[in-house]
């Protein structure tokens, strides 16, 4: 099919066909709501939007969201190395088993895990009353928040890294040992550059998953005004008043935070990248 | 290992000098660090994994399973288990058709804006679903023009079954493009232009060329995205209105009777979901060890 955007011909038929269920499907589920998502804070204009998010309570919120998100995702940085590792080059007994339920996560649904957690946690469940005693209350505050976002992330960064962790060259290791390097130095000064760029990805992937995570954490936050409120909750609260505007508001500036949060980490990584001579 | 037997083993092969442990550590970490990296994330899997697993079932069975049961048979969970699989059933196979059309495009044709298209289909993983909620409403809800259109001319889409298909649709979308897309750039296109060059249609040669190519990477994407769409809560709890018995999904109902602390209902109702992780989690290590060849090195992510 002789298509004009096309840069080079190709012998292939169907590229206007697959061509036009792509940009359809992609417009009306993904592009057009948040054209209109965008359209709306437009409409609004930029000053009343920016007094709509200037309140101490939306500040708050925000402020819990990406601070917690962060808390979780650096969490999942280094237990998630240290697990690709463990499963990548030991072996032990339920290796594979355990491979297989890192991603528990992925399948299992959100507001299952935050019920759960709840269970688990509330001052009355097999943890929370374990808890207790040493003054650790963790449903109900900050701290559960962070444990709901560190059981939502758990696979990204593992996912990422351990497919890099296959590939490795142990003859470069051989060569740092060689060349006297103790285990550590070579640890650190040969095998974490290169997965740095993985790592980083991974991170990325479970930050910008957590902070707009709402399933598992509405449960165990128990939604404080000013203490544990999550942004997200807070556009529901607004939708739930019909105040469309103040949602959009919100919404908006997450989707303004969460992309600049990514571009930077982006950033990093091809910064990375081109350090240790990928691409 | 083997070089380790090698050179003690030979008696012609002078011995190393150092001990031949040391060789054998030169490339892992020493035994003990070994053991205490193992036994750390064994422990923090079972805290952070297991535990609440397991707890999902121990408190839908707290009152026996006839309890359990009975609250599985209302007429509130019938209903929300049904609305769940139909809607699963749609929005799945949906994404499914436009994965495949999007990777076909991407993979086999050259053509600018490329990488930002890419982007755009990876766009849904980086916004928050109550954000990608929230966007559908203002889209298609009463207080837009186009939504007020749609009202007065007898199509709800938002607080209604359609609404809630899109809500999957948008937090399911990049996982089947993602999948396919590694998976046939890696094939590339020599065999379908070959099917072509001795006289087979253009659907011949994706029916019986690329499509057997991409099956298992497919039903890994289709996997993945059954498993998301029948959990999602975020973005359907915006878009649903929560209309008991009409527009709850089974994470909304379980909120519904959570909130309403009939614990063991809810519960139940959870149990169903992990079960249905559980066959996921069992099928998709099953499609990895089975034809991990199949399916792109870089599926993991």
């Amino acid at each position: 099919m002789r298509v004009g955007i096309l840069r080079a011909p190709s012998p292939l038929p169907g590229f206007g066909l697959s061509f036009g269920i792509t940009m359809t499907v992609l417009s009306i589920v993904v592009l057009l709501p948040i054209g209109a998502l965008l359209g709306r804070g437009l409409m609004i204009g930029p000053g009343e939007l920016w007094d709509m998010v200037n309140s101490r309570r939306i500040w708050a919120a925000l402020s819990l969201s990406f601070r917690v998100a962060l808390a979780a995702s650096l969490f999942n940085l280094v237990f998630g190395l240290a697990l690709a590792w463990v499963l990548v080059r030991y072996r032990f007994w339920g290796r594979r088993f355990i491979d297989a339920a890192v991603d528990l996560p992925f399948a299992l649904p959100t507001a299952v895990a935050g019920i759960s957690l709840t269970a688990l946690y509330a001052p009355n469940g097999a943890f929370g009353q374990a808890l207790a005693p040493l003054g650790i209350q963790v449903a109900y505050s900050e701290l559960g928040i962070w444990m709901a976002l560190v059981f939502i992330g758990l696979p990204f960064v593992v996912r990422t890294v351990q497919p890099v962790i296959e590939e490795l060259d142990r003859e470069l290791e051989e060569a740092s040992a060689t060349l006297g390097a103790q285990r550590l130095a070579t640890l650190r000064r040969v095998i974490l550059p290169t997965l740095t760029p993985a790592l980083l990805t991974g991170f990325a992937l479970a930050l910008a998953r957590s902070v707009g995570e709402y399933g598992s954490v509405i449960f165990i936050a128990g939604n404080l005004p000013f203490k544990t409120e999550i942004a997200p909750l807070l556009i529901v609260i607004r939708l739930e008043e019909y105040n469309y505007d103040a949602a959009t508001a919100i919404g908006i500036a997450m989707l303004v935070i969460s992309f600049a949060m990514l571009f930077a980490i982006n950033a990093i990584q091809i910064w990375s990248r081109r350090r240790i001579g990928l691409v | 290992m083997s070089e380790l037997a090698l050179a003690s083993g030979g008696a012609g092969v002078p011995r190393p000098t150092r001990p031949s442990r040391r060789h054998k550590e030169i490339t892992t970490e020493p035994r003990g660090v070994r053991i205490a990296l193992i036994g750390t994330v064994l422990a923090l899997i079972s805290v952070l994994l297991f535990a609440p697993l397991l707890a999902v079932f121990g408190e839908a069975l707290r009152q026996g399973w006839a309890a359990s049961v009975e609250a599985l048979a209302s007429p509130d969970a019938c209903s929300a288990i049904r609305l769940t699989l139909i809607v699963a059933a749609i929005a799945v196979p949906l994404n499914a058709v436009f994965g495949i059309a999007a990777a076909w495009s991407i993979t086999k044709f050259d053509f600018p804006g490329k990488t930002f298209l890419v982007t755009l289909i990876d766009l849904p993983f980086s916004v928050s679903p109550v954000v990608a909620g929230l966007a559908l409403v203002l889209l298609f809800g009463a207080n837009s023009t186009f939504g007020a259109w749609l009202v007065a001319h007898d199509m709800k889409i938002v607080f209604a079954f359609p609404g809630i298909v899109l809500a999957s649709m948008f937090v399911t979308f990049p996982f089947v493009a993602r999948e396919l897309i590694p998976v046939m750039i890696e094939q590339g296109s020599s065999e379908e232009e070959a099917a072509l060059s001795l006289g087979a249609s253009g659907w011949r040669s994706f029916l019986t060329v690329t499509l057997p190519n991409i099956r298992w990477a497919l039903l890994y994407g289709v996997l993945l995205s059954t498993a998301r769409a029948m959990g999602e809560f975020g973005a359907v709890a915006v878009v649903s209105g929560k209309i008991r018995g009409v527009t709850t999904t089974m994470p909304i109902m379980i909120e519904i009777l959570y909130n309403e602390y009939l614990s063991v209902a809810a519960f139940s109702l959870a149990g169903v979901l992990a079960l249905l992780a559980l066959v996921t989690l069992a099928l998709k290590s099953l499609l990895e060890w089975r034809h991990a060849d199949l399916l792109a090195a870089t599926r993991r992510h």
